[in-house]
């Protein structure tokens, strides 16, 4: 019996049945549509992510106060002075630019609408370590930071929300916490990000913020230190200059430092173990799901075997060997296997792209990628599933004595 | 005239637990090509053993069995395969026909196992099904026809390989007496048109009456021969 006629006949058993085979499949649907989902979902998210992140700035370090495990007490707050040291050439090779930050919140207004977005005061070097472009006005100059100047650069989401449009708004006057600030340009939007907006901001000089907005105990003091390195490659060595020179300054011994030094690659691989910790999830469920449609179909093919005992016994009296029988049941659990593989792609693809539309919807754009990889693994492994648990039934009929076979009522 | 059919010393022993059973204690005789022959016998008698060991459906526990010249007895059971689809056809009491398929794709089944190609296969099936008289039915499936006409397709199934012997067993048991009287004229028919050797299996001495030879058997020994 060739492949083509197994296949044939297989197709007309199953579809003789169809309820039974339609439940039995079920298992297979859903373990293949969670692979597929899952993997579409997955591969989606990290280029958002990844995407997000590198958006943040180029080769980026973040240096804040306390240690990560909140063991220090009394960790001394982080200063313009320490800023300033990171700036040495000598003691820190490897540093590109540095830019301390005040961070806060509070009250944006214009006319009758207001928003409460998060408030940077900062100095010129932030816009190249950040990687932020205007599209209107300009950046903050050192004028603005020795003059205390009131002026402000609007995220372009806070933009949208005062004036309802994120252009022509340069020159305007807004109030930040009651007080008149110019807007001196928009920023150009980083899109949403997987962890806050980075379009909801507003940006002013670090003076300013440090005598009118945000008030900290040392006049002094700064928030957050984002250090740019020279490249890619001495990010690592940009993290061991900083803690030398800082642990200097803050007079810690090694192993007790009271600030923290995070880079990209620390939030990339944070983020990265996140995923990977979803996708061993999902993988586990896509596995049971798969190893419980698998149990199902060899369930359904040993009381296939069994009613047809007779139509088995009645092949082997007609010549049919016992590699025949064991092809006809092996292609009947091995296409059902793969029909329900088939139907769970549909069902997986068909999901991912309602988890896109909801992403969409919700503001975060990100799309899910089902690829060709993906179904190929799909299929092979829901043939292979079939195929495995086909086995027994299969040789259970092909051993079967032709003559209690016959007899069989 | 040749032996179709020679066996020597046939014997099975079924074990039933701890018990062993004797379905047949020594069997001996030969059957000619072309002959008619009922074998009959009371329940219990070995009958069906019997045929199940000219139908090479099971392999006897001791003695000799040729068939069409080849040594049965003690082969595989994939060999056993291949010489019950090359040189038996079977008639069942229920005519085992597969419900879903045709009358025609039923005829074609011992065909498939043999490796015949598909044009060949149909073409053969065919000219079966009008042997019997059924050429009209073709695309029909058994529900579609009546108990006569499904032992018509399962017959055709039987002659469609060209087979040494038919083995029919009961094959009027499960039909009124005037069908079950022109299935076995059929029989006879093909059996005078083909020269196939045809042994019934009955109880119904009516049927056995027919034919040109009896072979009873009780308690698993021949029991005469005429």
């Amino acid at each position: 019996m060739t492949i083509g006629q197994a296949f044939l006949e297989a197709l007309e058993s199953l579809s003789g049945n169809k309820l039974r085979s339609g439940l039995t499949v079920l298992g297979i649907v859903i373990g293949v549509a969670a692979v597929i989902a899952m993997l579409a979902v997955g591969r989606g998210a990290e280029a958002s992510i990844t995407g997000s992140i590198s958006g943040i700035g180029t080769n980026l370090l973040f240096v804040f106060r306390g240690d990560p495990g909140d063991n220090i007490r009394n960790p001394e707050p982080l200063t313009l002075g320490d800023a300033e040291a990171l700036r040495d050439q000598f003691a820190a090779p490897s540093v590109e630019a540095v830019a301390p930050a005040l961070q806060g919140s509070g009250t944006v207004s214009f006319g009758g609408e207001q928003t409460m977005p998060q408030i940077f005061g900062v100095t010129p070097e932030y816009f190249q370590v950040r990687n932020y472009n205007i599209t209107e006005g300009e950046f903050i100059t050192e004028e603005h930071i020795l003059g205390r100047a009131s002026v402000v650069l609007l995220g372009p989401e806070v933009a949208e929300k005062l004036f309802g449009h994120s252009d022509g708004v340069t020159g305007e006057t807004v109030r930040i916490e009651g007080q008149p600030f110019r807007v001196i340009g928009v920023l150009e939007s980083k899109g949403g990000g997987s962890f806050g907006s980075q379009d909801n901001v507003v940006i002013v000089p670090f003076t300013t913020a440090q005598t009118r907005l945000i008030r900290r105990s040392t006049s002094d003091r700064v928030d957050i230190i984002f250090v740019q390195a020279v490249s890619g490659d001495v990010v690592t060595q940009a993290s061991e200059e900083i803690a030398a020179i800082l642990r200097t300054r803050h007079r810690t011994p090694v192993g007790a430092d009271d600030f923290t030094i995070f880079t990209q690659q620390d939030l990339l691989s944070t983020f990265q173990s996140i995923t990977g910790i979803l996708t061993i999830f999902l993988g586990g469920i896509a596995g049971i799901s798969l190893l419980v449609g698998g149990i199902g179909i060899m369930n359904i093919m040993l009381v296939s075997v069994t009613e047809r005992t007779r139509e088995i016994g009645l092949r082997k009296a007609l010549g049919a060997r016992k590699r025949d029988i064991l092809t006809q049941f092996l292609t009947e659990s091995s296409l059902l296997s793969l029909i329900g593989g088939m139907i769970g792609i549909a069902f997986g693809w068909l999901i991912s792209y309602l988890v896109g539309r909801i992403a969409e919807a919700s503001g975060t754009a990100f799309t899910p990628v089902v690829g060709i990889d993906a179904i190929l693994l799909a299929t092979i492994f829901s043939a292979a599933v079939g195929l495995f648990f086909g086995i027994y039934p299969a040789s259970r009929a092909a051993n079967l004595e032709p003559v209690e076979a016959l007899r069989y009522e | 005239m040749s032996n179709v059919i020679e066996t020597h010393d046939l014997a099975k022993v079924y074990k039933m637990g701890e018990v062993e059973v004797h379905a047949l204690r020594g069997v001996s005789f030969a059957i000619q090509r072309g002959e008619v022959v009922a074998i009959m016998g009371p329940s219990g008698s070995g009958k069906s053993t019997l045929m199940n060991m000219l139908g090479c459906l099971d392999r006897p526990t001791s003695g000799e069995y040729f068939l069409d010249g080849e040594a049965v007895a003690s082969l595989t059971d994939d060999q056993l395969a291949d010489i019950r689809n090359r040189k038996v056809g079977f008639v069942f009491q229920s005519f085992n026909l597969l419900s879903r398929q045709t009358a025609i794709t039923n005829v074609e089944l011992p065909l498939r196992y043999s490796g015949a190609n598909n044009g060949g296969r149909r073409q053969r099936a065919i000219e079966a099904l009008k042997a019997v008289g059924l050429e009209d039915r073709m695309t029909h499936r058994p529900y579609e026809l009546s108990g006569g006409q499904q032992q018509r397709v399962a017959i055709a199934r039987a002659i469609v390989n060209n087979p040494a012997i038919i083995m029919a067993d009961e094959p009027t048991g499960n039909l009124d007496s005037k069908v079950g009287q022109e299935i076995m004229n059929l029989l006879l028919n093909l059996n005078k048109e083909i020269g196939t050797t045809l042994i019934i299996v009955t109880h119904d001495p009516r049927i056995a009456e027919q034919t040109q030879r009896i072979i009873r058997l009780k308690d698993g020994l021949l029991d005469g021969d005429a």
